[in-house]
């Protein structure tokens, strides 16, 4: 399922039948027929053609995003669960003080005065998103460097660096993965959110959220308009959720029983 | 416990502190600026208005000097006033958007755990069974549904098919000519759709960790044991399981509140329920500063105090808690 989302992102631009934005005012509000498969929207552009393009706005905006936040949640996940004392204490201060704002809010506040772009939005998301790997991996380091392998290589003098990175990370990466799987769906329906609010992506770029903000209007002429971008988004996100839990089963049967998921899931 | 509780007011204060920090910070670091709206630039009265608005709002000082006296003025409970329009105290704004927002989200809670813990417990008593699956199935759809996109498709339906419900505010244009009893029953219905999308998402969550928790205790030792003593499964599962399979619940609660508020975001703006996820959209786009602020502070504050709670209510019911804080640290 992934793959296929991911193929029909990439080959948007070879496979899509029309110009996603080639408005055409002779087609404005088509319903769906043999020409245009999933219909036209107010400008006459081709809804199936926009969705396909959407989908790699929506795709990169949740791989950037969950990439950016990885990255800030190791480190200081790392940082937190390594050193521990002092820095621990901060760090982890500063996940709680960050979990205490709705993300939304946060959101809305940071965008209102940023020019919204693809980039700021994956920024954005990302630097609102990184307190549960940060977590994820302190709780790792806590456990991990207490073992034996670490003690070892501690002892023959490995440096700081070598010991976390080689030998203490590798091992901590199964719940990180997880957890990137699992943040790209809830930063995807983020992005479309805030896209449907109208302060995400802005036109003429397509995206799910941006489609389904303009059919809101011609809610009662054109359903098409409102229900296949929501159903692409459904979808995307359930497959994403679906590979997460397999990952995480397949990796380690002790995260079974991790309710995570749900405290990460939206905005 | 009066020890515990005091420990935790201690550690909120910081947290008080660095919700201020950092919603002064979010919004001033932003590259924009709240007197660049639009495209002023050309035309000169803009420019000396705006430089009245700089002075007015004394965005000119430095910055440290700005939130120190900004925090001052919070201390005194003072917001300072809106950019919008009207130029009206941000408190009063948020003041009467609040109850409205906190209403809508505890109708949730309520409705969200008295479904899910059922749901949850007798999909996990009857683990893999055709129920099971069918929640299963109900869990995944629910996580992976935006909300929005859900409340689109309900007044598509309700709304402009069916005519049955109303689609948006929380009351009808021709609410003062209505009798008592249709009052209150014009008002419920407009809750329903914002309710029922809100609750949706969460219910998936919630009735998902119910099972889990409660597939975890029915395996503990005096769950078997109560069962060895011949008391009726009902018992053993109402009372002794039941009880303990609560407690993570009552963590969870806690810990996905912001989740519910942030949610409240969408569904206000859809269903024009004059709350403060409304008033953070349009302070949004008409970059109103004191107020995007004053709410940010808000909200935030009041989930720091509900985590608070559900903390020691958390630590009322189980005395084990209270033991380990004070051991680890």
């Amino acid at each position: 399922m992934v793959a296929c989302l991911a193929a029909l992102a990439i080959l948007a631009p070879r496979i899509a039948p029309w110009d996603p934005n080639r408005p055409d005012v002779k087609k404005i509000l088509d319903p769906p027929s043999a020409r245009h498969v999933l219909g036209t929207d107010q400008l006459g552009r081709d809804v199936l053609a926009r969705m396909l393009y959407g989908s790699r706005v929506s795709l990169a905006v949740g791989f950037v995003s969950v990439g950016i936040a990885t990255v800030i949640g190791l480190v200081l996940g790392a940082a937190a669960g390594y050193r521990g004392g002092l820095l621990d204490a901060a760090i982890m201060r500063l996940v709680d003080l960050m979990l205490v704002f709705p993300r939304f809010f946060l959101l809305l506040a940071v965008l209102a005065f940023l020019t919204p772009s693809i980039w700021t939005i994956m920024v954005v998301i990302g630097l609102t998103g990184w307190m549960g790997v940060a977590r994820l991996v302190r709780a790792e380091f806590l456990a991990l460097r207490e073992r034996e392998f670490v003690l070892w290589s501690q002892s023959i003098g490995a440096s700081e660096f070598r010991i976390v990175w080689r030998h203490i990370l590798p091992n901590a990466m199964a719940p990180v993965l997880v957890a990137m799987t699992l943040g790209i769906p809830a930063a995807i329906l983020t992005e479309s959110g805030l896209s449907f609010l109208g302060l995400g992506v802005q036109p003429p770029h397509a995206t799910w959220g941006q489609i389904l903000n303009e059919g809101k209007d011609a809610i009662e002429l054109a359903w098409w308009l409102s229900v296949y971008p929501g159903l692409a988004i459904l979808v995307t996100v359930l497959s994403y959720n679906l590979l997460g839990e397999g990952i995480r089963d397949a990796l380690d049967p002790r995260l079974r029983q991790s309710g995570r998921r749900f405290v990460t899931r939206r905005a | 416990m009066l020890v515990y509780a005091l420990r935790r007011l201690a550690l909120a204060v910081p947290l008080l502190v660095g919700i201020t920090f950092v919603s002064f910070v979010v919004l001033h670091l932003a590259p924009g600026s709240p007197v660049e709206i639009g495209g002023g630039d050309l035309d000169p009265s803009a420019k000396e208005a705006r430089e009245a608005l700089v002075k007015a709002f004394e965005l000119d000082k430095p910055l440290h000097e700005q939130y120190g006296k900004w925090l001052l003025r919070l201390v005194r409970l003072d917001f300072g006033r809106s950019f919008a329009p009207d130029g009206r105290p941000v408190l009063d704004k948020i003041g009467e958007r609040l109850p409205v927002t906190l209403v809508l989200n505890l109708i949730e809670m309520i409705i969200i755990l008295s479904l899910a813990v059922p749901i949850g417990v007798l999909s996990a008593t009857r683990q893999y069974s055709t129920f099971d699956t069918i929640t299963t199935v109900f869990v995944f759809v629910g996580f992976a549904t935006p909300d929005f996109w859900l409340a689109l498709l309900l007044m598509i339906l309700f709304g402009a098919q069916l005519g049955w419900l109303p689609i948006s505010g929380l009351r009808s244009m021709n609410w003062e000519y209505l009798s008592f009893w249709q009052q209150q029953w014009d008002f419920l219905s407009h809750l329903i759709l914002p309710i029922g999308v809100a609750t949706f998402g969460g219910l998936a969550g919630f009735s998902r960790y119910m099972r889990q928790s409660m597939l975890e205790v029915v395996r503990q030792d005096y769950v078997q044991t109560a069962r060895a003593k011949g008391l009726a499964e009902r018992v053993v599962i109402g009372k002794h399981a039941l009880r303990n399979a609560m407690l993570p619940i009552v963590t969870i609660l806690g810990l996905s509140l912001p989740t519910l508020i942030g949610g409240s975001v969408i569904v206000e703006w859809i269903f024009a329920i004059p709350g403060m996820g409304q008033l953070m959209v349009q302070a949004a786009f008409e970059r109103d500063y004191p107020v995007l602020m004053g709410n940010l502070v808000i909200v935030s504050t009041l989930t720091l105090v509900a985590n608070l709670l559900a903390d020691l209510a958390y630590s009322a019911v189980d005395p084990r808690i209270r033991v380990g804080a004070r051991r680890r640290r």
